[in-house]
Protein backbone atom coordinates (compact mmCIF):
# COMPACT_ATOMS: atom_id res chain seq x y z
CA UNK A 1 0.00 0.00 0.00
CA UNK A 2 1.31 3.43 -0.92
CA UNK A 3 0.89 6.59 1.09
CA UNK A 4 1.98 10.17 0.79
CA UNK A 5 2.87 12.18 3.85
CA UNK A 6 2.90 15.94 3.47
CA UNK A 7 4.81 17.81 6.18
CA UNK A 8 4.35 21.56 6.38
CA UNK A 9 5.75 24.31 8.57
CA UNK A 10 2.90 25.33 10.88
CA UNK A 11 1.25 28.61 10.06
CA UNK A 12 2.79 31.55 11.84
CA UNK A 13 6.19 29.88 11.92
CA UNK A 14 8.94 31.75 10.15
CA UNK A 15 9.88 29.81 7.03
CA UNK A 16 13.09 31.35 5.67
CA UNK A 17 13.20 28.87 2.80
CA UNK A 18 9.65 29.80 1.79
CA UNK A 19 10.57 33.47 1.98
CA UNK A 20 13.53 32.93 -0.32
CA UNK A 21 11.32 31.08 -2.80
CA UNK A 22 8.69 33.80 -2.51
CA UNK A 23 11.31 36.46 -3.28
CA UNK A 24 12.57 34.51 -6.29
CA UNK A 25 9.07 34.01 -7.66
CA UNK A 26 8.39 37.74 -7.40
CA UNK A 27 11.65 38.48 -9.13
CA UNK A 28 10.47 36.29 -11.98
CA UNK A 29 7.40 38.50 -12.23
CA UNK A 30 4.83 36.21 -10.62
CA UNK A 31 2.21 37.91 -8.48
CA UNK A 32 2.73 35.75 -5.39
CA UNK A 33 2.04 37.00 -1.89
CA UNK A 34 3.42 34.01 -0.01
CA UNK A 35 5.27 30.73 -0.51
CA UNK A 36 5.91 28.11 2.16
CA UNK A 37 8.15 25.09 1.69
CA UNK A 38 7.38 21.72 3.25
CA UNK A 39 8.37 18.16 2.48
CA UNK A 40 6.77 15.13 0.87
CA UNK A 41 7.53 11.59 2.01
CA UNK A 42 6.25 8.77 -0.20
CA UNK A 43 5.92 5.59 1.82
CA UNK A 44 5.42 2.04 0.61
CA UNK A 45 3.85 -0.02 3.40
CA UNK A 46 3.53 -3.75 3.85
CA UNK A 47 0.11 -3.31 5.46
CA UNK A 48 -2.96 -4.25 3.43
CA UNK A 49 -5.56 -2.84 5.80
CA UNK A 50 -6.16 0.90 5.38
CA UNK A 51 -6.98 1.51 9.03
CA UNK A 52 -3.85 -0.29 10.14
CA UNK A 53 -1.77 1.62 7.63
CA UNK A 54 -3.15 4.96 8.77
CA UNK A 55 -2.45 4.18 12.43
CA UNK A 56 1.12 3.22 11.55
CA UNK A 57 1.57 6.38 9.44
CA UNK A 58 0.34 8.57 12.26
CA UNK A 59 2.87 7.01 14.58
CA UNK A 60 5.60 7.54 11.97
CA UNK A 61 4.68 11.21 11.80
CA UNK A 62 4.59 11.69 15.56
CA UNK A 63 7.86 9.85 16.15
CA UNK A 64 9.97 10.86 13.21
CA UNK A 65 8.56 12.43 10.08
CA UNK A 66 7.29 15.66 11.66
CA UNK A 67 8.26 17.67 14.70
CA UNK A 68 4.89 18.64 16.19
CA UNK A 69 6.38 21.82 17.65
CA UNK A 70 6.86 23.35 14.23
CA UNK A 71 5.27 21.09 11.65
CA UNK A 72 1.84 19.75 10.77
CA UNK A 73 1.29 16.69 8.64
CA UNK A 74 -1.27 15.29 6.29
CA UNK A 75 -1.54 11.63 5.31
CA UNK A 76 -3.01 10.47 2.03
CA UNK A 77 -3.46 6.75 1.42
CA UNK A 78 -3.49 5.67 -2.20
CA UNK A 79 -6.35 3.31 -2.94
CA UNK A 80 -5.16 0.30 -4.91
CA UNK B 1 47.14 14.91 45.95
CA UNK B 2 45.71 15.56 42.54
CA UNK B 3 41.91 15.86 42.34
CA UNK B 4 40.34 12.80 40.72
CA UNK B 5 39.72 13.02 36.99
CA UNK B 6 36.01 12.31 36.42
CA UNK B 7 35.19 10.19 33.40
CA UNK B 8 33.07 12.05 30.87
CA UNK B 9 31.42 10.06 28.07
CA UNK B 10 31.35 11.62 24.61
CA UNK B 11 28.78 10.02 22.32
CA UNK B 12 30.10 9.54 18.79
CA UNK B 13 27.49 9.26 16.04
CA UNK B 14 28.25 8.57 12.40
CA UNK B 15 28.70 12.17 11.26
CA UNK B 16 29.90 13.62 14.56
CA UNK B 17 33.02 15.70 13.96
CA UNK B 18 33.80 17.63 17.14
CA UNK B 19 34.26 14.68 19.47
CA UNK B 20 38.05 14.90 19.40
CA UNK B 21 38.07 18.62 20.20
CA UNK B 22 35.66 17.91 23.06
CA UNK B 23 37.89 15.09 24.31
CA UNK B 24 41.00 17.27 24.08
CA UNK B 25 39.32 20.17 25.90
CA UNK B 26 37.85 17.99 28.65
CA UNK B 27 41.19 16.30 29.15
CA UNK B 28 42.98 19.66 29.35
CA UNK B 29 40.44 20.74 31.98
CA UNK B 30 40.95 17.75 34.25
CA UNK B 31 38.52 15.09 33.03
CA UNK B 32 39.10 11.68 31.52
CA UNK B 33 37.14 11.63 28.27
CA UNK B 34 35.70 8.33 27.06
CA UNK B 35 34.42 8.08 23.49
CA UNK B 36 31.19 6.06 23.30
CA UNK B 37 30.02 4.71 19.95
CA UNK B 38 26.36 5.46 19.19
CA UNK B 39 25.50 1.76 18.82
CA UNK B 40 26.38 1.03 22.46
CA UNK B 41 23.15 0.21 24.32
CA UNK B 42 24.75 1.08 27.66
CA UNK B 43 26.97 3.87 28.91
CA UNK B 44 30.27 3.01 30.57
CA UNK B 45 30.74 4.23 34.13
CA UNK B 46 30.82 8.02 33.59
CA UNK B 47 30.03 11.05 35.73
CA UNK B 48 28.74 13.15 32.81
CA UNK B 49 27.92 12.84 29.11
CA UNK B 50 28.66 15.19 26.21
CA UNK B 51 26.90 15.09 22.84
CA UNK B 52 29.38 16.71 20.44
CA UNK B 53 28.93 18.84 17.36
CA UNK B 54 28.71 17.51 13.83
CA UNK B 55 26.04 16.13 11.55
CA UNK B 56 24.78 12.98 13.26
CA UNK B 57 23.29 10.50 10.78
CA UNK B 58 23.81 13.16 8.12
CA UNK B 59 21.21 15.37 9.82
CA UNK B 60 18.77 13.99 7.25
CA UNK B 61 15.08 14.87 7.66
CA UNK B 62 15.73 17.34 10.51
CA UNK B 63 18.92 17.85 12.52
CA UNK B 64 19.03 15.26 15.29
CA UNK B 65 15.75 13.62 14.26
CA UNK B 66 17.30 10.25 13.42
CA UNK B 67 20.19 10.35 15.90
CA UNK B 68 17.79 10.46 18.81
CA UNK B 69 16.87 6.82 18.14
CA UNK B 70 20.46 5.57 18.42
CA UNK B 71 20.86 2.89 21.11
CA UNK B 72 23.28 5.13 23.05
CA UNK B 73 20.60 7.84 23.15
CA UNK B 74 18.22 5.54 25.01
CA UNK B 75 21.00 5.11 27.57
CA UNK B 76 21.59 8.89 27.66
CA UNK B 77 17.86 9.48 28.25
CA UNK B 78 17.91 7.04 31.18
CA UNK B 79 21.10 8.66 32.52
CA UNK B 80 19.45 12.12 32.30
CA UNK B 81 16.23 10.87 33.93
CA UNK B 82 18.40 9.67 36.79
CA UNK B 83 19.77 13.20 37.23
CA UNK B 84 22.98 12.60 35.25
CA UNK B 85 24.76 15.62 33.75
CA UNK B 86 24.32 15.91 29.99
CA UNK B 87 25.81 18.65 27.81
CA UNK B 88 24.80 18.98 24.15
CA UNK B 89 26.94 21.18 21.93
CA UNK B 90 25.53 22.42 18.60
CA UNK B 91 24.43 19.20 16.88
CA UNK B 92 24.28 17.66 20.35
CA UNK B 93 21.84 20.41 21.35
CA UNK B 94 19.74 19.60 18.27
CA UNK B 95 19.72 15.91 19.20
CA UNK B 96 18.67 16.69 22.79
CA UNK B 97 15.78 18.85 21.54
CA UNK B 98 14.59 16.19 19.09
CA UNK B 99 14.89 13.61 21.89
CA UNK B 100 12.67 15.90 24.01
CA UNK B 101 15.33 15.98 26.69
CA UNK B 102 15.37 19.73 26.13
CA UNK B 103 12.46 21.97 25.16
CA UNK B 104 12.13 23.63 21.76
CA UNK B 105 13.77 22.90 18.43
CA UNK B 106 16.62 24.28 16.32
CA UNK B 107 15.57 25.53 12.90
CA UNK B 108 17.50 26.73 9.84
CA UNK B 109 19.22 30.07 10.40
CA UNK B 110 17.01 33.01 9.43
CA UNK B 111 19.71 34.02 6.92
CA UNK B 112 19.65 30.50 5.39
CA UNK B 113 23.44 30.71 5.54
CA UNK B 114 25.93 28.70 7.50
CA UNK B 115 27.43 31.03 10.09
CA UNK B 116 30.93 30.67 11.52
CA UNK B 117 32.18 33.40 13.85
CA UNK B 118 32.95 34.36 17.42
CA UNK B 119 29.66 35.07 19.18
CA UNK B 120 29.37 37.38 22.17
CA UNK B 121 27.08 35.81 24.78
CA UNK B 122 25.53 36.83 28.06
CA UNK B 123 25.29 34.42 31.00
CA UNK B 124 21.82 34.60 32.55
CA UNK B 125 22.35 32.17 35.41
CA UNK B 126 25.28 30.81 37.33
CA UNK B 127 23.30 28.33 39.46
CA UNK B 128 23.65 25.49 36.97
CA UNK B 129 26.32 22.77 36.88
CA UNK B 130 27.48 24.25 33.57
CA UNK B 131 27.78 27.96 34.38
CA UNK B 132 28.87 28.04 38.01
CA UNK B 133 32.29 29.35 37.03
CA UNK B 134 30.66 32.43 35.47
CA UNK B 135 28.87 35.30 37.12
CA UNK B 136 25.37 36.38 36.11
CA UNK B 137 25.48 38.92 33.31
CA UNK B 138 29.03 37.92 32.40
CA UNK B 139 29.89 38.40 28.77
CA UNK B 140 31.55 35.44 27.08
CA UNK B 141 32.90 35.10 23.57
CA UNK B 142 32.56 31.58 22.14
CA UNK B 143 32.48 30.65 18.45
CA UNK B 144 29.36 29.43 16.66
CA UNK B 145 29.40 27.41 13.43
CA UNK B 146 26.08 26.12 12.23
CA UNK B 147 23.44 26.28 9.54
CA UNK B 148 20.50 25.34 11.75
CA UNK B 149 20.85 27.02 15.09
CA UNK B 150 17.76 29.15 15.29
CA UNK B 151 16.13 28.19 18.57
CA UNK B 152 12.35 28.10 18.33
CA UNK B 153 9.61 27.62 20.90
CA UNK B 154 6.02 28.74 20.41
CA UNK B 155 4.69 31.67 22.48
CA UNK B 156 3.40 29.48 25.27
CA UNK B 157 6.57 27.42 25.60
CA UNK B 158 8.81 30.49 25.33
CA UNK B 159 6.90 32.13 28.13
CA UNK B 160 7.27 29.01 30.26
CA UNK B 161 11.01 28.85 29.60
CA UNK B 162 11.50 32.50 30.55
CA UNK B 163 9.36 32.13 33.67
CA UNK B 164 11.36 29.09 34.77
CA UNK B 165 14.69 30.84 33.91
CA UNK B 166 15.67 28.02 31.57
CA UNK B 167 17.44 30.35 29.16
CA UNK B 168 21.00 30.18 30.44
CA UNK B 169 22.88 31.84 27.57
CA UNK B 170 21.76 34.56 25.17
CA UNK B 171 23.47 36.16 22.21
CA UNK B 172 24.63 39.58 23.32
CA UNK B 173 24.48 41.98 20.42
CA UNK B 174 24.15 40.41 17.02
CA UNK B 175 21.95 37.30 16.95
CA UNK B 176 23.69 35.01 14.42
CA UNK B 177 20.71 32.82 13.55
CA UNK B 178 17.42 34.54 14.40
CA UNK B 179 16.74 32.48 17.53
CA UNK B 180 13.76 33.51 19.63
CA UNK B 181 14.58 35.80 22.53
CA UNK B 182 18.26 35.59 21.45
CA UNK B 183 18.49 32.10 22.98
CA UNK B 184 21.95 30.54 22.67
CA UNK B 185 21.58 27.85 25.34
CA UNK B 186 18.82 26.33 27.46
CA UNK B 187 18.73 24.00 30.42
CA UNK B 188 15.99 21.52 31.30
CA UNK B 189 13.74 22.16 34.25
CA UNK B 190 15.76 19.94 36.56
CA UNK B 191 18.95 21.74 35.57
CA UNK B 192 20.99 18.65 34.67
CA UNK B 193 20.68 18.76 30.87
CA UNK B 194 22.12 21.75 29.00
CA UNK B 195 22.29 22.47 25.29
CA UNK B 196 24.01 25.36 23.52
CA UNK B 197 24.79 26.28 19.93
CA UNK B 198 28.20 27.91 20.59
CA UNK B 199 31.20 25.57 20.81
CA UNK B 200 32.98 25.83 24.17
CA UNK B 201 35.36 23.04 23.14
CA UNK B 202 36.76 25.29 20.39
CA UNK B 203 37.46 28.08 22.88
CA UNK B 204 39.71 26.59 25.55
CA UNK B 205 43.32 27.28 24.54
CA UNK B 206 44.05 31.06 24.48
CA UNK B 207 46.65 30.40 21.79
CA UNK B 208 43.80 29.71 19.35
CA UNK B 209 41.53 32.67 20.20
CA UNK B 210 38.89 33.25 22.83
CA UNK B 211 39.11 30.86 25.77
CA UNK B 212 35.78 31.50 27.51
CA UNK B 213 34.56 28.04 26.54
CA UNK B 214 36.82 26.72 29.29
CA UNK B 215 34.50 28.33 31.86
CA UNK B 216 31.60 26.15 30.69
CA UNK B 217 33.54 22.91 30.28
CA UNK B 218 35.54 23.35 33.51
CA UNK B 219 32.25 23.87 35.35
CA UNK B 220 31.03 20.60 33.87
CA UNK B 221 34.23 18.86 34.97
CA UNK B 222 33.89 20.35 38.49
CA UNK B 223 30.27 19.22 38.69
CA UNK B 224 31.13 15.75 37.41
CA UNK B 225 33.95 15.49 39.97
CA UNK B 226 31.60 16.58 42.77
CA UNK B 227 29.19 13.83 41.80
CA UNK B 228 31.98 11.30 41.62
CA UNK B 229 33.21 12.26 45.10
CA UNK B 230 29.66 12.27 46.49
CA UNK B 231 29.12 8.78 45.10
CA UNK B 232 32.39 7.55 46.62
CA UNK B 233 32.07 9.46 49.89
Amino acid sequence: MRATVLVRPKSGILDPQGEAVHGALRQLGFAVSEARVGRVVDVELDATDAGEARTALERMCEQLLANPLIESYEITLEST
Amino acid sequence: MNPPRPRVGIIVFPGSNDERDAAWALSALGAEPVLVWHAEPELPDVAAVVLPGGFAYGDYLRCGAIARFAPAMQAVAAFAADGGLVLGICNGFQVLCEARLLPGVLRPNASLRFTCKDAPLRVERRDTPFTMRCHPGQRLVIPVKHGEGSFFADDELMEELEAAHQVVLRYDGENPNGSRNDVAGVVNRDGNVFGLMPHPEHAVDPLLGPSDGALILAALVDSARDRLLAAVG
